[in-house]
């Protein structure tokens, strides 16, 4: 395996041999720059980052592959429209500066979202250069250079703090402080008003920080973004979980809130229903991912939250989170880790690099199998889980096939730990000591989705508590939507 | 940052601590409880009931058993410290309303969350009996406190160092049979919650019991206290603490309870030696 450095010479070299003025033809011809990453026999026993990032001329050579084209299919899936063409564009004159101001016009958390955005599934999916291999692996690695340009600045002690304007006298509440919290609280923090973060646990970032391992996202960036906020001016509250410490209405009737942000996320672990899922040793994946990444669990000298030992492990789900329990319980010392999903790997919510990793890490996918029971040994302690197979039938409403059931195909598999990774539902805390709240069926929040506005006037809502379990960067522009209808419904107020 | 603004030592090893939270003293009703963490980034979070308040003072009252590894670095703070995070007020308040008559039963350090009950049931125009356990004299707590709401409140020890000898089933059915309650309360150590709960069943009384479990963030993300009700899975912290104690699966609970006693044995062990030697003792 190349070290990054290596890699970064190989990109230079190439670089000196590009001619001056690039045609469509040559940047075409421009192989994508590899992400060098640590050796999967060694991360899988460490929590430091997998992905190293580009070195500087991996990222010119990277950028130098965009065409500019015309139609821009980037910019139009971007949740918040960064004007990726522009970026990309000063990355290639090494104009690093203008290229982080292009995003922060968009976005204030790209060292985040060019680490865990979905990009095959948003701006490198219609890519043209992509499209022109036929291949969305080709397209331009947008999100590894967005990840450059935001490292590079912290690097080079390029502090961003957007500027504040003058007090306007109006005081608001934002709910929640992970990636639909930060942004709108950025953003209503901008137009002068006088911004109150509001965060049950004792960090702050929310999933950023209790969710994703920080071998994907290293913690401290987490805090640096907090940091920026808290610089800005933004009061930063932990340990108060509105609803209970202090309700929407007294935040507005007794404690002067003008408006209110709720960003309070999808944090309710969903568990498939079957028979031993009460067992010791079954765990949601927040669960079990809090002990780790939250209370820091993995570092079992300093730690006092305790781990679960287990050797074999079963994670039920495909999503982005089963990869990020799968992959800590291999990095917690678990011999063997198995993802069990009713799909194939093709179905996967998952990102495709975060399903590599995972499998270069050695875990195990079991596919097109559906756990029915959890089975333990007389202490109640889990010792197994039963399968059933099945097979890929007709198309279901979001396009996959679905999966069939086969009767009569059961069959025990030895476990002695489970882990639930099926998703999370809208957190129920907010709706019951505030009934007027409008939800769905689904406990998700409905908002008027031009300005994110509740059903109670000057209460806003966005994130995973309006969309259900989704991305980083669409929490992220749901925040900003928020805080911009926010920003004009206060100054009419 | 919460100062400590009283502490007493209760016995041998539980610790009343009086905690500046002004905002929890205000919202608090009886059956709740919070969440700690002692400070950087390594300690745990830890479930604590409630065991009374003061809005004016702006304080509320924990009463903690030094038993693991975090009770004992709490009860280690001293008057003037400063609890590092402290989250509530959680839970559902207990179902306080005009039931006729209830009785109170608290099994060891459980008599503390059981004292704001008692008096909110009595405040609600109930007749009110309590019913007091521990191991032995020592250990028993709110004694005084109790006799105010019931001035005939039964004391029992494991030991029959103070009061009857037995356990606290034995005086619980006697009032069943004699006294006929329409609602008991019974909070203590799950075990003796499943027993209060199978003697009240014979005489079909509703019986609320206050749930004590494994628990991270205490806002329903985690999902680690979750419990069997009636066939069905509850979390604690946002569905409870306090259950239908005929419906709950007790032999899930314990097990559950138990989920990480391993661990927590070794690592306690060590820390108690550590704390030792940070203490000049060994």
């Amino acid at each position: 395996m190349k070290s990054r450095q290596e890699m970064n010479l190989e990109a230079a070299q190439m670089l000196e041999k590009l001619p001056e003025d690039l045609s469509v033809k040559d940047r075409m011809a421009i192989p994508v720059c590899p992400m060098p990453s640590q050796d999967p026999a060694v991360r899988c026993h460490n929590m430091k980052e997998v992905a190293l990032g580009y070195g500087e001329d991996q990222a010119v050579l990277e950028a130098k592959r965009c065409l500019n084209c015309k139609n821009r299919p980037c910019v139009a899936l971007c949740p918040v429209s960064i004007d990726i063409p522009r970026f990309v564009g000063f990355v290639a004159q090494r104009k690093f500066r203008e290229a982080l101001d292009v995003i922060l016009e968009s976005s204030l958390l790209p060292s985040i979202c060019g680490r865990v955005c979905p990009q095959e599934n948003q701006c490198q999916k219609n890519c043209t250069v992509g499209k022109a291999h036929k291949n969305v692996d080709e397209a331009v690695a947008i999100g590894r250079i967005e990840r450059f340009v935001a490292d590079w600045a912290m690097e080079n002690g390029i502090s961003s703090i957007p500027p504040v304007a003058p007090d306007s006298g109006k005081k608001v509440a934002v709910v929640g402080s992970g990636p639909a919290s930060i942004a709108a609280a950025a953003d209503l923090r901008k137009a002068g008003h006088d911004v109150y973060m509001f965060e049950a646990l004792h960090k702050t970032g929310g999933v950023l920080v209790y969710g994703i391992p920080e071998f994907r996202l290293p913690k401290a960036l987490v805090e640096r973004e907090i940091g920026k906020l808290k610089d800005m001016g933004v009061h930063i509250e932990t340990n108060y979980l509105v609803g209970r410490t202090r309700t929407i209405h007294e935040l507005m009737e007794e404690d002067g809130f003008d408006a209110i942000f709720i960003g309070t996320g999808a944090g309710l672990p969903k568990f498939m229903g079957i028979p031993g899922e009460n067992y010791v040793g079954v765990f949601s994946a927040n669960e079990y991912l809090t002990r780790s990444n939250l209370m820091k669990a993995y570092d079992e000298k300093d730690s006092h939250t305790p781990l679960y030992h287990a050797k074999r492990v079963a994670v039920f789900g495909g999503g982005n989170v089963a990869m990020d329990a799968a992959r800590t319980a291999l990095r917690l010392g678990a011999d063997d880790v198995t993802i069990i999903y009713r799909r194939t790997r093709e179905e996967m919510p998952a990102r495709k690099e975060e399903v590599e990793h995972a499998h270069e890490e050695g875990v195990n996918f079991l596919m097109l199998s559906q756990p029915v029971e959890i089975t333990a040994d007389e202490k109640g302690r889990v010792n197994g889980v039963v399968v059933r197979r099945c097979e890929l039938g007709e198309a279901d409403e979001s396009g996959r096939r679905r999966p069939v059931e086969i009767e009569g195909s059961d069959y025990l598999l030895p476990f002695d730990c489970v882990i639930v990774a099926i998703g999370n539902a809208s957190n129920p805390l907010i709706k019951m000591t505030t009934p007027e709240i409008e939800v769905n069926r689904r406990g998700n929040f409905i908002v008027n989705e031009e300005t994110g506005e509740t059903s109670i006037k000057g209460v806003y809502a966005g994130g995973d508590i309006v969309l259900g379990a989704a991305t980083v960067i669409l929490a992220m522009g749901q925040g900003r939507k928020a805080a911009k209808a926010m920003n004009e419904y206060l100054e009419r107020k | 940052m919460n100062k400590i603004v009283m502490k007493r030592q209760l016995s041998a090893e539980v610790f009343e601590l009086e905690v500046e939270a002004p905002l929890i003293a205000k919202e608090r009703k009886a059956g709740q409880f919070v969440v700690l963490q002692l400070g950087d980034d390594f300690n745990e979070r830890i479930p604590l009931t409630i065991a009374d308040a003061d809005v004016d003072k702006g304080t509320i009252t924990l009463i903690v058993q030094a038993v693991g590894e975090s009770t004992h670095r709490l009860v280690r703070l001293e008057e003037g410290d400063y609890i590092a995070n402290l989250l509530g007020p959680l839970g559902r308040p207990t179902d306080v309303r005009k039931y006729g008559r209830v009785v109170i039963v608290g099994g060891g350090i459980g008599t503390a969350p059981a004292y704001p009950i008692a008096r909110a049931m009595k405040d609600a125009g109930n007749e009110v009996r309590v019913i007091i356990g521990a191991r032995n004299e020592n250990l028993l707590i709110f004694e005084d406190r109790m006799r105010n709401v019931d001035k005939d409140t039964i004391i029992v020890t494991d030991d029959g160092s103070k009061g009857i000898k037995g356990v606290v089933t034995a005086p619980l059915e006697e009032l069943c049979q004699n006294w006929k309650p329409d609602c008991v309360v019974a909070i203590g150590p799950a075990v003796m919650m499943k027993f209060c709960a199978l003697t009240t069943k014979k005489y079909d009384v509703h019986t609320l019991v206050s749930l004590n479990t494994i628990m991270i963030d205490g806002t329903g993300m985690c999902g680690g206290c979750r419990v069997v009700v009636d066939g069905k899975m509850k979390f604690v912290c946002v569905e409870g603490p306090e259950f239908d104690g005929h419906l709950v699966d007790w032999d899930n609970l314990m097990a559950r309870q138990a989920t990480f006693r391993d661990f927590e044995k070794e690592h306690h062990h060590k820390c108690h030696i550590d704390m030792q030697i940070e203490e000049g003792r060994a």
